[in-house]
């Protein structure tokens, strides 16, 4: 396959748009700005792209509901926020590729209307950052950005907002509110964003992967575009691979690449010819799967059917050495670490889930501590105010039901049965 | 006391906004690059830049976990991963190697204010573990040696 998302990532000086142009950069968006924005909408819908953040809702779709009310202020944000661990995806199209994104995002901006973007980037890339700020010079001197862009008429300005350490700002609620000048908590839905988001204007927010397919669409076109993967979710995808393996790193495939090949081809296959014990596939929230779902298809729908998630993308692999108390204590702290505090079940209840892994992980655990977690899971999936808590319980659920004999082990025997 | 180039800074940064009150992130991050760390003193004055509430700059620093407020730290700010990827390929241990080469405990700083060690959950470099941060610049695929030649080169 062509590699697409990541076809510029290796160049020298990949960051500079005069490599962009010469590589067909920019191409797209001349032949956007002459689509009507509806139209462009429409291909979007009609690609199948579904957002490549985590939550796989379709791209074209989510933009259609954005009200077509000329007088209306609309926003686009690109939600740049990746810290679900594991994922390290977009940070390589941001720091190495950032033309890619602006384009995405101009054409993204022209198809529903929006004169202001931004880009809301975790505060940690603050190379990013600074590299994004160059890009968008450069397009401006261009003519890409600004008054009345390439002549046609539309006009627009990209800013980035820079985020300062708080992993909820990729809920897009949260991301609103942090570039509105508040404390990054998720608002209640509805209204959603697209009719009430920034400013309480319709916002449409896409992350940085999902922008960077647009310009392909637009050139290449529908067909092309549904010709790799499954047919409910069609195009490249990018797979983060780390941990055991023996080739860690970023490999742009079709969606639906089973998690087999992508361990065993691409990354290489175990660290050290070990064996392989648990995969995790899409980032920390997704519960990990096992030897037996190897051959499961990398896609939203293929995963959502074996009780897991395909999320960012990002697959964990871990060996036959790894202590799955240890490894559901770093997920639990993390998102105990990572709640905004907002509502009881995911503060109080992570805090507490995280302080039982803590004790049994180090052989302090107390008899009923594994049945104690499991009635917390049960306390705090469904009732917490945005979906942290849940993809926290669903992670912690996973390692329990695939090796609930090691929990137990460490309950009753205060020492790891593993390493 | 904010500087003037401080000043200037946010100034830029009011124009990105419809409303001042978005520009409070940015403030509060300039005002932290001069010394490493905020003041109350500091927070005030930006409150009063963008007429709002003290208390609510305030928050804003509480809330996001890179803010220092009133918490100083050294010249090096070293921020190492101990998130799943990191930890899989030996994180703990090289945390530990680096409370011996520096000889003080995370979270403090040492005696010269040369260096601050905190530990992160996850800072987007998974693929490349483990892996640190020493101030703006990242490093990867960490080992001993490469720990102590990193930390060597620190002014
Ligand atoms: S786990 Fe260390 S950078 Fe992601």
């Amino acid at each position: 396959m062509d590699k697409i998302l990541l076809c510029n990532i290796d160049k020298p000086d990949s960051h500079l748009i005069d490599t962009y142009i010469k590589g067909g950069g920019y191409k797209s968006l001349k032949k956007a700005l002459k689509m009507k924005p509806e139209n462009i909408v429409q291909t979007v819908k009609d690609s199948g792209l579904r957002g490549r953040g985590g939550a796989g809702f379709p791209a074209g779709l989510k933009w259609s509901f954005i009200p077509k009310d000329p007088t209306l202020r609309k926003y686009l944000c690109c939600n740049a926020d990746e810290g679900e661990p594991g994922t390290f995806k977009d940070r390589a199209i941001i720091d190495k590729d950032p033309h890619l994104l602006l384009e995405g995002m101009i054409i993204t901006s022209h198809a529903i209307g929006a004169a202001d973007a931004y880009i809301y980037i975790r505060g940690e890339f603050a190379f990013g950052a600074k590299r994004l700020d160059e890009a968008i010079t450069e397009a401006y001197e261009k003519g890409f950005l600004g008054k009345d862009i390439l002549g046609s008429g539309f006009s627009l300005d990209i800013y980035v907002h820079r985020g300062f350490g708080a992993y909820i700002c990729g809920e897009e609620t949260a991301l609103i509110e942090s570039i509105e000048g508040f404390r990054g908590q998720p608002r209640k839905k509805p209204p959603f964003p697209a009719l009430a988001g920034l400013y309480a204007k319709p916002t449409v927010i896409n992350n940085v992967e999902t922008l960077a397919c647009v310009p392909a669409i637009i050139e290449r076109g529908v067909e092309w575009f549904k010709s790799m993967g499954p047919e409910k979710s069609p195009g490249p995808k990018i797979f983060g691979v780390s941990g055991h393996v023996k080739k860690p790193g970023l490999y742009e495939l079709p969606m639906g690449t089973p998690l087999r090949e992508i361990v065993y081809e691409h990354a290489g296959g175990i660290k050290d010819d070990r064996k392989l014990k648990a995969v995790i596939p899409g980032g920390v929230s997704a519960p990990m799967l096992t030897e037996k779902d190897l051959d499961t298809p990398m896609d939203f729908d293929s995963l959502a059917a074996k009780k897991s998630m395909l999320g960012s993308g990002a697959v964990i692999v871990m060996d036959e050495t790894t202590c799955m108390v240890k490894v559901s204590y770093i997920i639990s702290r993390f998102f105990s670490h990572e709640s905004c505090g907002k509502c009881t079940p995911c503060r109080e209840g992570m805090h507490w889930t995280t302080n039982v892994l803590k004790r049994l992980e180090e052989g302090d655990g107390r008899p009923g501590d594994v049945e104690l977690l499991e009635s917390l899971c049960t306390n705090i999936f469904g009732r917490t105010f945005c979906p942290l808590g849940d993809g926290a319980v669903m992670a912690l659920r996973g390692a329990m039901s695939n090796f609930k004999e090691e929990f137990d082990y460490h309950e009753k025997h205060k020492k790891c049965q593993v390493s | 006391m904010l500087s003037e180039k401080v000043k200037k800074e946010i100034e830029g940064s009011l124009k990105k906004y419809p409303t001042p009150r978005s520009a409070v992130m940015d403030a509060l991050r300039v005002a932290q690059e001069e010394r490493g760390h905020l003041t109350g003193e500091e927070m005030r004055e930006i409150a009063g830049i963008l007429g709002m509430e003290p208390v609510r700059v305030q928050a804003m620093g509480g809330f996001y976990s890179m803010y220092n407020v009133e918490k100083p730290v050294g010249r090096n700010h070293v921020q190492i991963c101990r998130n799943i990827s990191c930890s899989l390929l030996g994180a703990e241990h090289l945390i530990s190697h680096m409370e011996k080469l520096l000889d003080i405990k995370t979270g403090e700083t040492t005696g010269d204010k040369k260096f601050t060690l905190s530990t992160v959950e996850c800072l987007g470099s998974c693929g490349t573990a483990p892996m640190m941060q020493v101030n703006d610049d990242y490093h990867e695929n960490l080992t001993e040696e490469k720990i102590e030649k990193i930390l060597k080169g620190c002014k």
